[in-house]
């Protein structure tokens, strides 16, 4: 099965009806899917091996994924703030392509990888002027590649992960009613169309025909006026843009969000002081914390409003703990807690986060990652406690490994971050010639405060952890290294620890 | 009969995607349904009339059969006679 029917089904159900606002431009299903069909016949006279996208959020993003899946060809968006040789690297890796998006960049940078490149205007425009003609075209059945997106590439080089149309169709079958939304309903989308989130976010909304509304350059307050003038009910954010949104009325931007019933969010740590403010600031909102990874076509577990709501009101610290909790496993998808050697713990027992379902996918071009029995390791280390609720403490990549003992960054982190002076905290591994490696600690300080000593911040771990967690080395910097989609960057970390 | 192939009901307008599929006939209105639609129409059965519904996955109790209505009809589905349900998605809170 292919994709594309997701955006059929909403054209058949509701043609006429407004599927997406971006730049102020109006584009019902009926429209996109004619553009879409549009877009299958330029994929095909190109001959094209990939459709890439090298494009801030736009309609085109819509349509050039489903063109890509009737071609029958896999559509890969990607990050178009990556350094021109890396982008020269990733789209040689996906030659010949059709390529839309920043024309001039992508002629200079790989003029000859034999590409056929379109700027958005232009790409918008000729899939409008093509007449389609599915009753005389075979479009692809939907059995191969629907999608290919580069992993960030934060601790090695990006992977190539492969979501096939029976991934995402089980992701949104499995999870979105069809039709549900009301007429009213608006989802503003704001995550980079190269991003995992950003592409089930366009899935789920076509699938449930509530209206998208794009901002394909996220400011807060122009996330905040959209919020007005569409009145957008559903949005999701990464912590950073809900911190700056925060931040923005704080500072006296006020308009009026009585609109908004549904915010969710993922893609990194959310800290605690933004989502209690958030809280405080969309009292009529529920919030959802989402977590998933690319290679789960997006969300696997979820902390739900109600989640939110008891954890706020709750006296019990293990309840109002769950607000840093990522929830529980969605019930299309089965999660487990493994050990170092492959056994399942119970829990409260720390280990990597493996996952298995129709959406999960876990394939790389190069190869598969899935087990015999079809689980992913997720590379996340965590825990689930006795309620089932899953608790994040990094990558599996991150654990520090000092002298044969496992300690995790995050545990470490939430510690420092208990002193008042402290606004942000990254603990890492640095090598150690007694140990192998041992724990360092890169700390921000908050405003209006002086950087405590060091003795005071290693009693202050040692107080509450094994003396073995006490970072050996701390330094302070003005602020740490994430990229843009939130994620807090260690290995630059790790660098600066280590000069 | 595999995953992914669109079937016509011969009783009404009813088109089905099909999910999961075994070895039984898939009727629609108490006829069996095709890849093409038959010249002549054929009745709809009083006992398979109760409608299909667009975006509705059908199952069987077994869990062998899964249909997804991508066109909806008068006509309601059936497998060797046997009526299928609908299976509701577990949706999520909107987290996307």
């Amino acid at each position: 099965m292919n994709i594309a029917l997701l955006l059929e089904m909403a054209a058949e159900a509701a043609s006429d009806r407004v599927a997406l606002v971006c730049d102020g431009k109006r584009w019902t299903y009926g429209d996109l899917l004619d553009a879409a069909r549009g877009a299958f016949e330029l994929i095909q006279e190109s001959e094209a091996e990939y459709v890439a996208l090298l494009d801030e959020s736009s309609e085109a993003a819509v349509i050039a994924v489903f063109g890509a899946a009737l071609a029958g060809v896999p559509y890969c968006p990607l990050n178009y703030r990556l350094p021109d040789a890396d982008l020269a690297a990733l789209l040689g890796r996906v030659a010949p392509a059709l390529v839309v998006g920043d024309e001039e960049r992508i002629t200079r940078i790989a003029g000859d990888q034999g590409h056929t490149i379109f700027s958005r205007e232009e790409f918008t425009l000729k899939v409008q002027e093509t007449v389609p003609e599915p009753d005389s075209r075979e479009y692809d059945p939907g059995e191969g590649i629907a999608i290919q997106l580069f992993t960030s590439g934060t601790t090695a080089a990006p992977k190539a992960a492969i979501l096939r149309h029976s991934n995402l169709l089980g992701y949104i079958l499995g999870t979105v009613e069809f039709a549900s939304a009301d007429e009213a309903d608006a989802a503003l989308v704001v995550v980079p169309p190269y991003h995992i989130a950003g592409i089930s976010a366009l899935m789920s909304s076509i699938y449930s025909l509530r209206k998208i509304v794009m901002l394909p350059n996220f400011s807060p307050e122009g996330w905040l006026e959209l919020v007005h003038s569409e009145a957008v009910t559903n949005a999701f954010v990464v912590p950073t843009m809900l911190a700056r949104i925060v931040d923005a009325m704080e500072k006296g931007v006020t308009v009026n969000t009585g609109s908004l019933r549904a915010i969710a969010y993922g893609g990194g740590k959310m800290p605690l002081e933004v989502i209690h403010k958030a809280l405080e600031r969309f009292p009529g909102a529920g919030f959802t914390n989402a977590y998933g990874l690319t290679e789960t076509s997006s969300t696997v577990a979820l902390l739900g409003p109600d989640d939110h709501r008891e954890a706020l009101a709750s006296d019990d610290p293990k309840v109002r703990a769950r607000l840093t909790s990522l929830g529980k496993p969605i019930p299309t998808v089965e999660m487990q807690i493994r050990g170092e050697n492959g056994e399942v713990l119970g829990p409260n027992e720390a280990g990597e986060i493996y996952v298995r379902g129709d959406q999960v996918s876990g394939e790389y071009k190069e190869k598969s990652a899935l087990d015999a029995e079809g689980w992913f390791p997720t590379r996340d280390a965590g825990y689930m406690d006795e309620h089932g609720y899953l608790f994040l403490s990094g990558r599996a990549d991150d654990v520090i490994v000092r002298g044969g003992e496992n300690m995790s960054p995050g545990e470490i982190e939430d510690v420092l971050l208990t002193h008042p002076a402290i606004a942000d905290a990254c603990a890492c591994a640095i090598p150690s010639v007694e140990w192998g490696e041992t724990v360092g600690a890169a700390l921000v300080t908050r405003e209006g405060h002086d950087a405590p000593s060091e003795d005071e911040l290693k009693t202050l771990v040692r107080s509450r952890l094994r003396s073995s967690r006490v970072p050996e080395k701390i330094r302070f910097v003005d602020e740490l290294p994430y990229n843009e989609m939130g994620k807090l960057l260690r290995r630059k970390v790790k660098e600066v620890l280590a000069n | 009969m595999k995953p992914g192939t669109r079937l016509k009901s011969a009783a009404c307008d009813t088109e089905v995607m099909v999910i999961r599929c075994a070895d039984g006939q898939i009727e629609c209105g108490g006829a069996p349904m095709g890849e093409a639609k038959p010249a002549e129409a054929a009745p709809l059965s009083s006992d398979f009339s109760a409608g299909t519904l667009m975006g509705k996955r059908y199952v069987d109790a077994d869990g062998k059969y899964e249909l997804l209505c991508v066109k909806p009809g008068k006509g309601s589905l059936s497998v060797d006679g046997v009526a299928l349900v609908v299976k509701d998605a577990k949706p999520l809170p909107a987290s996307d």
